[in-house]
């Protein structure tokens, strides 16, 4: 009697902190040569806040989704050693653990906001009184407790739905958290309001917490134990744990080598691959000689891209008017602000893949030659020549690459070698020649020993590489990517930020929608800031 | 509210300036607040609102299985006409029935045209041209056809309209004890719906970036369809995974978060929904216009 009467007296949304045991785990996906993952042992105590690091591709997400129960059956894979959560097998534990992923279309499972964060307590079967009790205080935990139960979960901006998977997550008192990368697809702001949601739990429950991120920085504040794991395939640290300990220990000891290996230690200086100055540019325009812009040193920027009071969005619904910008080759220019502003609307609309609702997208200077040619297009006609919306697909080739938002959309092929090899092909490369550029930015982008890989089965931090790779390919005179740096260690980070400063010396026009401000001062890029307008 | 201005670097002289100044460029966008869709009711009329979905269902049937029976023109007249009266009562005027059933009327008017000039030949001889036979017969017929289609059709339509799945799932585990599984594993497929639409857009700006958007529209469907299944695979590989996460799909017997019952209100308006067909048929026995479907007439 006693004893119950103190259990439902405990503050609303304390569990008893979960304990995590690995001895020698190991995880095969069925059809992959290598083990993502291997020799991985550990305890974690309860209650302890641990970050867990490793290189892209390292079996990070692996590892999560094995504790959090859901990693598969047998024939979704092969399992060695043991992964307990509390003594129990983690896929008997499934349910009392929080599992909170990067992506928050794919864990919003219903319609309304209340409904969605009881949708786990209704799984555990727990009574009705109850269950909204835990959904009131889980939502005023991670700080949406001033928003209505009935409020569409589709209508909340990203922060505020990874707030949502974390009150879902919270509801169920798992004992035991996991986030992996919660914050990556986030703005600032969006990433404050998570971290400070997090710590809010964390002191309210003192459950155990397991994040993975590579933005260090962010979750430093909030961790007392930092675990490095290493797939077979990461080079030069070894296989499974390859560090553990408190964080300043981890970092002073191992830091000159966790960074040689990728990963992001506190502190770390950015390289600088801001804009050279002047001439030295002009040396890369020696292979095209009729390019007067190019050999006119004293216009060594040339706009090659402006709009004209262009009205863009998406549905006849203009997000923004009256736009007058300019492009210039030379010169990287980001599109920064919240989440849901438009960046990548307006991304899309410059790349020529979205009209525009009323304005105009112009191309100058010999990007648009030859458009239309070659179906004897009424290529006079201005429009066809400069508006990239009026092109035909084959003519974007060469003159206009997108890298879109999310990398899946992209993939139209079953390998990864020949995903890279789509865009040469088309522009009637030779097969030597397309395969030999391809594998060139493979090796550059370190997705070579991929190259029969199906690009699905990639990480994310690989797929967005593929998605970058294969675009480039295509030798773009403009090149647009939307968040090119997503999932990407500090190696894979520093060779795509290189990657994007040749493209820039290389005399072409780079426009980037990023929250990456790190990339950005890395590049010295110039900010096109989107703000919200005052309301009416 | 989408006024907006930008400054912008005038000359290519002045960017360098302006690049590195500390002020950046800023494109004004309409604030999200203002983008918001307004909130959705589950129906117009506030007495639908108050019925539970599952008898929303259950009364579409009961007032239009019985209407087959028959197939006379004062029958379903005589329901159109009901309907219409008590829909206006509920809250929905006839103008705005028909602005929101319109595909109904259009699929009545198909079958009035046809019965009318192809119908089975009784009666008066109105118009003869070809296998057109315009007689006394076929005329009654085909308004019976337009007046039955839309009696049975407008209805259910106006009860399928607003409809909240959510709700309709609860009512399906909880009153029709449906296996929650099944249900709830259909839901959130069904919000998957509006995800896809968005995957098939981005599929095809992809494709034309990628120099493959050219060429044959019934090809390029054809690939695209195959691109937007594997994605739809992942997406729900990543969903299951995420409610697997929340423990569903566990031994635990699942509880439920929200009530579905069945109200007062409820059998108010199966009386009604019974009532209709019941008012309906007995009308054509006593006006003698009883035409009995399945009849060897």
């Amino acid at each position: 009697m006693i004893a119950r009467d103190t259990a439902t007296a405990t503050l609303p949304l304390s569990s008893s902190a979960a304990q995590v045991s690995a001895h020698g785990w190991g995880w095969r996906h069925s059809g992959r040569k290598d083990f993502a993952l291997r020799n991985v042992s550990f305890d974690i105590h309860p209650g302890e806040r641990v970050l867990l690091l490793g290189a892209s591709g390292a079996g990070k997400s692996t590892l999560m989704a094995a504790m959090a129960g859901v990693l598969g059956g047998t024939d979704e894979g092969e399992q060695e050693g043991s992964l307990s959560v509390d003594g129990l097998d983690a896929r008997a534990a499934r349910g009392h653990v929080g599992l909170v992923l990067q992506d928050p279309d794919s864990q919003t499972i219903l319609a309304r906001l209340g409904d969605d964060v009881a949708f786990g307590c209704e799984n555990l079967g727990l009574p009705r009184d109850e269950i909204w009790r835990r959904v009131r205080h889980a939502l005023d935990v991670v700080g949406l407790g001033g928003i209505s139960l009935d409020h569409s979960t589709s209508q909340l901006s990203g922060g505020q739905r990874q707030r949502l998977a974390l009150a879902g997550a919270l509801a169920m008192q798992p004992g035991l958290l996991l986030l992996d990368e919660p914050t990556a697809n986030l703005d600032p702001a969006g990433v404050r309001e998570v971290r400070d949601a997090v710590r809010r739990v964390l002191d309210a429950t003192g459950e155990t917490l397991v994040v993975v991120e590579h933005h260090v920085d962010i979750w430093l504040p909030l961790v007392d134990r930092v675990i490095v794991v290493a797939g077979q395939s990461s080079e030069g640290l070894g296989e499974g744990i390859v560090a553990d300990g408190r964080p300043e220990e981890v970092f002073d000891r191992l830091g000159a080598q966790l960074a040689a290996a990728g990963t992001w230690v506190p502190g770390r200086q950015l390289p600088d691959f801001s804009a050279v100055a002047g001439n030295e540019r002009t040396e890369n325009s020696a292979g095209s000689a009729d390019d007067s812009a190019y050999s006119d040193s004293s216009h060594r920027s040339r706009t090659v891209l402006s709009t004209h009071d262009l009205s863009f969005g998406r549905d006849s619904q203009a997000l923004g008017a009256g736009l007058n910008l300019e492009f210039h080759s030379g010169e990287v220019a980001a599109l920064m602000g919240p989440n849901g502003a438009g960046k990548t609307t307006l991304a899309l609309t410059l790349a020529g893949l979205l009209a525009p609702i009323s304005g105009t997208v112009d191309y100058h200077g010999d990007i648009s030659r030859g458009v239309g040619d070659a179906d004897g297009a009424d290529a006079s006609s201005r429009r066809i020549v400069n508006e990239p919306i009026a092109w035909r697909s084959r003519d974007l080739l060469g003159r206009i690459g997108m890298v879109m938002q999310e990398p899946e959309h992209q993939f139209v092929s079953s390998s990864v070698l020949d995903e890279v090899m789509v865009g040469p092909r088309s522009m009637g490369r030779s097969e030597d020649q397309a395969r030999h550029d391809a594998e060139e930015l493979l090796e550059q982008l370190g997705l070579r020993r991929f190259g029969p890989a199906n690009p699905f089965t990639l990480s994310g931090g690989e797929k967005r590489r593929l998605s970058v790779a294969s675009m480039l390919a295509a030798a773009p005179q403009v090149v647009v990517m939307d968040e090119p740096t997503f999932g990407q260690d500090f190696t894979t980070w520093t060779a795509m930020a290189r990657l994007i400063a040749r493209i820039r010396d290389e005399g072409k026009a780079v426009i980037l929608v990023t929250h990456d401000e790190d990339l950005v001062t890395t590049l010295g890029a110039r900010r096109i800031m989107f703000a919200e307008g005052a309301q009416r | 509210m989408s006024d907006v201005s930008t400054s912008l670097p005038s000359s290519t002289a002045a960017l360098s300036a302006a690049r590195s100044a500390a002020s950046p460029e800023t494109v004004v966008v309409t604030a999200r607040s203002v983008r918001v869709e307004p909130a959705h009711s589950s129906s117009e009329s506030w007495f639908i609102q108050r019925i539970n979905p599952v008898s929303r269902f259950i009364g579409a049937l009961l007032m239009s299985l019985p209407m087959f029976i028959t197939l006379d023109v004062v029958s379903a007249c005589t329901a159109l006409g009901l309907e219409l009266v008590l829909l206006w009562i509920g809250g929905i005027n006839p103008l705005r029935v028909l602005r929101r059933t319109w595909p109904v009327w259009i699929a009545a008017v198909g079958g009035f045209l046809t019965v009318f000039l192809y119908g089975k030949a009784s009666g008066d001889v109105y118009f003869h041209w070809g296998i057109i036979d315009i007689t006394q017969g076929s005329v009654s017929l085909s308004i019976a056809t337009f007046a039955r289609v839309g009696a049975v059709a407008m209805p259910s339509v106006i009860l399928a309209l607003g409809l909240d799945p959510t709700d309709l799932a609860d009512g399906l585990v909880q009153l029709l004890h449906l296996s929650p599984r099944f249900v709830y594993g259909g839901l959130a497929g069904l919000r998957m719906m509006t995800l896809l639409k968005e995957d098939w857009h981005a599929l095809g700006l992809s494709r034309r970036s990628r120099g493959l958007g050219d060429g044959g529209r019934v090809r390029a469907v054809a690939t695209q369809s195959f691109n937007l299944l594997v994605l739809s695979i992942r997406r729900a590989t990543k969903l299951a995974t995420a409610m697997e996460a929340r423990g569903f799909g566990g031994d635990t017997d699942r509880s439920a978060a929200r009530v579905s019952k069945v109200h007062a209100v409820d059998w108010i308006f199966y009386a009604i929904a019974l009532a209709i067909p019941v008012v309906a048929l007995s009308a054509a026995v006593v006006t003698g216009n009883w035409h009995f479907a399945f009849g060897s007439v």
